[in-house]
């Protein structure tokens, strides 16, 4: 166990150390990020001005799924992976993840389903087209042929994500150091856990839709199919008792995440920590039992109608609590404003936005006006990316002193959060706009009366995916050279991670240390 | 070992492998099998060569990677803690598996009580009966789909000409899916012995026992494949057979292809313990997995039996 890390290329296809996994995981991400933001920066080049300029329609299409797909799947879930691999073991007194060998499986396996994804993008028919949430009879009926390729892609890429899960989970149960009991668990550790049990009790659900696409492509089944007996409907059902938790697997570990950063920089202890574990488990719970507030115009008895909308503003409420505890740390304390706390005091700030348009979207009556417009997708926007990314984004800087021993440059971190934050309440507060007016989402042409604001969101745009150049510009420079980092890092952290050199040795707590 | 040993003082160092070729090896299998199935499925005639090379790596890389954990904990490498992760692992894959079986029965239900009455104009939701499907009437099986209400013999989408649902109790003694969960119900107790014995260290009833269990799982897939044959051969009830047929085949096929995986499961413990006398009465977690999956496989078959087949 004293070893270092093995020399050449192999290190990185056989390795079974956490941080090594945990890397690669991150960096995975990252590629998926780029090739998600040349995606979608291609979408916003055709909406620069209405009319058809750029792309033909069917290519647009297959741009906005694979958008989607490529995002949710392989930038947002990886990335927080990557973190729970790094900084779990550490923050629980572990000297590993508890299954290291299949954690080296489960990200392995991504990039094998990520190259048969994007490689439909070069088959005849084009890619998949009919959108990230892939509702029949488009992805049976009407899909490309490329549709197998992508079905078996979802597969294996659940069987990753499953395994990584378990493996989460029996990390945290069963290794952590003596004395850190579960209510002791930083709090990422915690969201983490609730994340994987998540993560394991849907990520079948999705096998098995998929499962039922293929059966009703290839073998004459009728799932989905009214003539036979079956229902289009089905597959929303099923999709979205996935999809709604899917959403929570995206947004939880970053609760985590700014509930390490906030206390930091605030220098003040987090606010409500036993609140925190409730109201994320209870959130958890809910998200079972929302999943059809996607589907308020699809024709559902009023009954169904309802207690869809009254469980959905439910869940208002254990996020309003983690809000107001991230608020009130904040309170009076001595707060500074370090790159990782900038992309945090966004995070609190830009996903109740998206939170409060979840709220109004909650409203059944009003959502058929809203559903299936712009509006629905400034939501979505809004909590995934100020709220998912930039909270990994927050950890990256936060933790990466840490991991390589140097400190990134704060003036070009500043920089990055600025271009990023302004490039993105251009990008999506127009859409709010956009969609209350009428737009609708996933086309490629539309009225000239949305053309300002397509303008300015596609301005806003270029913006965002240039700042993110200079994010990989300042980690490469931090991971090459730098100020040397202290242990401790910041000043007075919380954690057993502040308590390891840096950068964290290869192997740490060989030895569980003793927590008090 | 047992799975509910304390071990919280216990803090010998934890074995992290240093490097392990296994799951890279894996992930090249496993993605050179589906790449080979989505390519056959597409009619491309290099697929099948993809598929059955990947799955014989997969087989491959897998039987290594089983050898390798057995022979770590045969060396004394697995500290108890370490065990306990095995434990934990096995206990939540079974949970996703769950999981899965889930959504197919949540399917079931939803087009069996929900769905289908709408279609058939039952309440607001029903007002496409009129316009799409006019004629349709529920009633589960369905035997008379949707089309051929509409369309009567130009339909394309069929339903069966026969159903496999309860024929009434007095003729159960006749009825292969009574039989079925007669077998498997006794395997789960025969499994259950074959436990007790090997914690009390008794050998030759472990061996004889569990290889009952391998006997009744192997004659369970035996009947199943024949229920099959004669549902295709016989009953007009296919995969085709609109929704039915598609409920059907997949909740009971994808049980049965955990069965077949279970049995095989339990063969293989079945031959380590013959062969090689793996096993103690304190450790033998290769075992138990086994079991519990086994378990698992019969509870979803009690779901099944009442779900498709009683109140079919
Ligand atoms: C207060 C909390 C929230 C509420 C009340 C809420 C409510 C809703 C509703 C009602 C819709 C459906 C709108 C429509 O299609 O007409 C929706 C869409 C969506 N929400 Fe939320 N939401 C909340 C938080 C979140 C979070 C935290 C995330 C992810 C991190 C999220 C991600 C999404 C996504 C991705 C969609 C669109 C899916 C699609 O159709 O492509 N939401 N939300
Ligand atoms: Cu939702």
């Amino acid at each position: 166990m004293a070893h270092g890390p093995a020399k050449g290329f192999t290190r990185w296809l056989y390795t079974t150390n956490h941080k090594d996994i945990g890397s690669m995981y991150l960096w995975f991400s990252f590629a998926m990020f780029l090739l998600g933001g040349v995606f979608a920066l291609v979408i916003r080049a055709e909406l620069f001005e209405p009319g058809l300029q750029i792309v033909e329609p069917e290519l647009f299409n297959q741009m906005t799924t694979m958008h989607g797909l490529v995002m949710v799947f392989g930038a947002v879930m990886p990335a927080f992976v990557g973190l729970a691999n790094w900084m779990i073991p550490m923050m629980i007194g572990a000297p590993d993840m508890a299954l290291p060998r299949m954690n080296n499986w489960s990200f392995w396996i991504l990039p094998f389903a990520f190259a048969m994804m994007t490689s439909t993008l070069f088959m005849e028919g084009g890619a998949p087209n009919f959108g990230w949430t892939f509702y029949a009879p488009l992805s049976t009926t009407y899909a490309p042929p490329s549709v197998t390729f992508f079905i078996f892609a979802v597969h294996i890429m659940g069987a990753s994500s499953i395994m990584g899960a378990i493996n989460i989970i029996a990390t945290i149960m069963n290794m952590r150091a003596p004395g850190m009991t579960y209510m002791k668990m930083p709090l990422f550790v915690w969201t983490w856990f609730i994340t994987a049990y998540l993560l394991i009790a849907v990520m079948p659900v999705l096998a098995g839709v998929v499962t039922m696409m293929l059966f009703d492509i290839h073998f004459g089944t009728s799932f989905f199919d009214a003539a036979g007996g079956g229902d289009p409907v089905l597959f929303q059902h099923v999709f979205w008792f996935f999809g709604h938790p899917e959403v929570y697997i995206m947004i939880l570990p970053a609760f985590g995440i700014v509930s390490a950063i906030i206390p930091t920089f605030a220098r003040k202890p987090l606010f409500g920590y036993s609140s925190m574990v409730y109201a994320t488990a209870s959130i958890a719970f809910l998200s079972f039992v929302v999943w059809a507030h996607h589907m308020f115009t699809v024709g559902m008895p009023l009954a169904g109608e309802l207690a869809f909308m009254y469980m959905t503003m439910l869940i208002a409420v254990p996020t309003g609590v983690k809000v107001f505890n991230w608020v009130t740390t904040m309170f009076k304390g001595s707060m500074t404003f370090e790159t990782p706390m900038l992309f945090s005091i966004a995070f609190v700030i830009l996903f109740t936005i998206g939170g409060f348009s979840g709220l109004m979207l909650a409203i059944a009556p009003a959502d058929f006006q809203y559903h299936d417009t712009y509006f629905v997708v400034a939501h979505f926007h809004y909590v995934l990316v100020p709220g998912a990314i930039f909270s990994i984004t927050a950890g990256v800087y936060y933790w990466l002193p840490k991991w390589c021993g140097n400190m990134y440059n704060e003036t070009m971190g500043k920089t990055h959060f600025w271009t990023a934050f302004i490039g993105l309440n251009l990008t999506f507060f127009p859409m709010h706009f956009a969609g209350l007016s009428g737009m609708p989402r996933r086309i490629p042409d539309y009225n000239m009366m949305f053309a300002d604001w397509n303008m300015i969101s596609s301005v806003g745009a270029f913006l965002f995916g240039a700042a993110q150049i200079l994010f990989l510009f300042n980690v490469i420079a931090t991971i090459r050279g730098g100020k040397k980092a202290t242990d401790e890092v910041w000043e007075n952290p919380e954690g057993l991670e502040w308590t390891v050199a840096s950068p964290a040795p290869y192997h740490t707590f060989s030895k569980p240390p003793q927590v008090s | 070992m047992s799975s509910n040993q304390d071990n919280t003082v216990e803090h010998e160092e934890y074995y992290v492998p240093e490097q392990s070729k296994l799951p890279i090896f894996a992930s090249i299998g496993l993605f050179l099998t589906v790449w080979g199935a989505a390519n056959w499925l597409n009619g491309d005639a290099n697929g099948p060569m993809y598929f059955f090379a990947g799955s014989l790596m997969f087989a491959f890389v897998l039987w290594n990677w089983f050898s390798i954990v057995i022979s770590e904990n045969i060396q004394g490498l697995n500290s108890p803690q370490l065990k306990k992760s095995y434990v934990i692992g096995m206990a939540w894959f079974i949970f996703s598996e769950v999981m899965f079986f889930a959504a197919f029965f949540g399917a079931l239900f939803y087009v069996r009580s929900l769905a289908g009455p709408w279609l058939a104009g039952e309440g607001e939701q029903g007002l496409g009966n009129d316009l799409i499907w006019p004629g349709y009437e529920h009633e589960w099986p369905v035997m008379t789909t949707p089309d051929m209400a509409a369309n009567g013999d130009s339909a394309t989408m069929r339903g069966p000409e026969q159903n496999m649902s309860n024929p009434g109790l007095a003729n159960w003694l006749g009825w292969l899916p009574f039989w079925n969960t007669a077998i498997l119900l006794t395997s789960s107790v025969t499994c259950h012995i074959a436990h007790g014995a090997l914690k009390k260290d008794n050998r030759r009833q472990f061996n004889i026992w569990l290889g009952l269990t391998v006997l009744l799982g192997i004659a369970f897939i035996i009947l199943q494949i024949e229920e099959y044959v004669h549902a295709y051969n016989e009953m007009g009830l296919t995969l085709e057979s609109g929704i039915y047929g598609a409920t059907f085949f997949l909740l009971t096929g994808f049980h049965g292809a955990h069965v077949t995986l279970g049995t095989f499961m339990l063969l293989v413990m079945f031959l380590r313990s013959v062969l090689k006398g793996h096993f103690k009465s304190d450790d033998h977690f290769g075992f138990e997995s086994a079991s519990w999956y086994w378990h698992f496989v019969d509870v979803v078959w009690v779901g099944l039996f009442l779900y498709v087949y009683v109140f079919g």
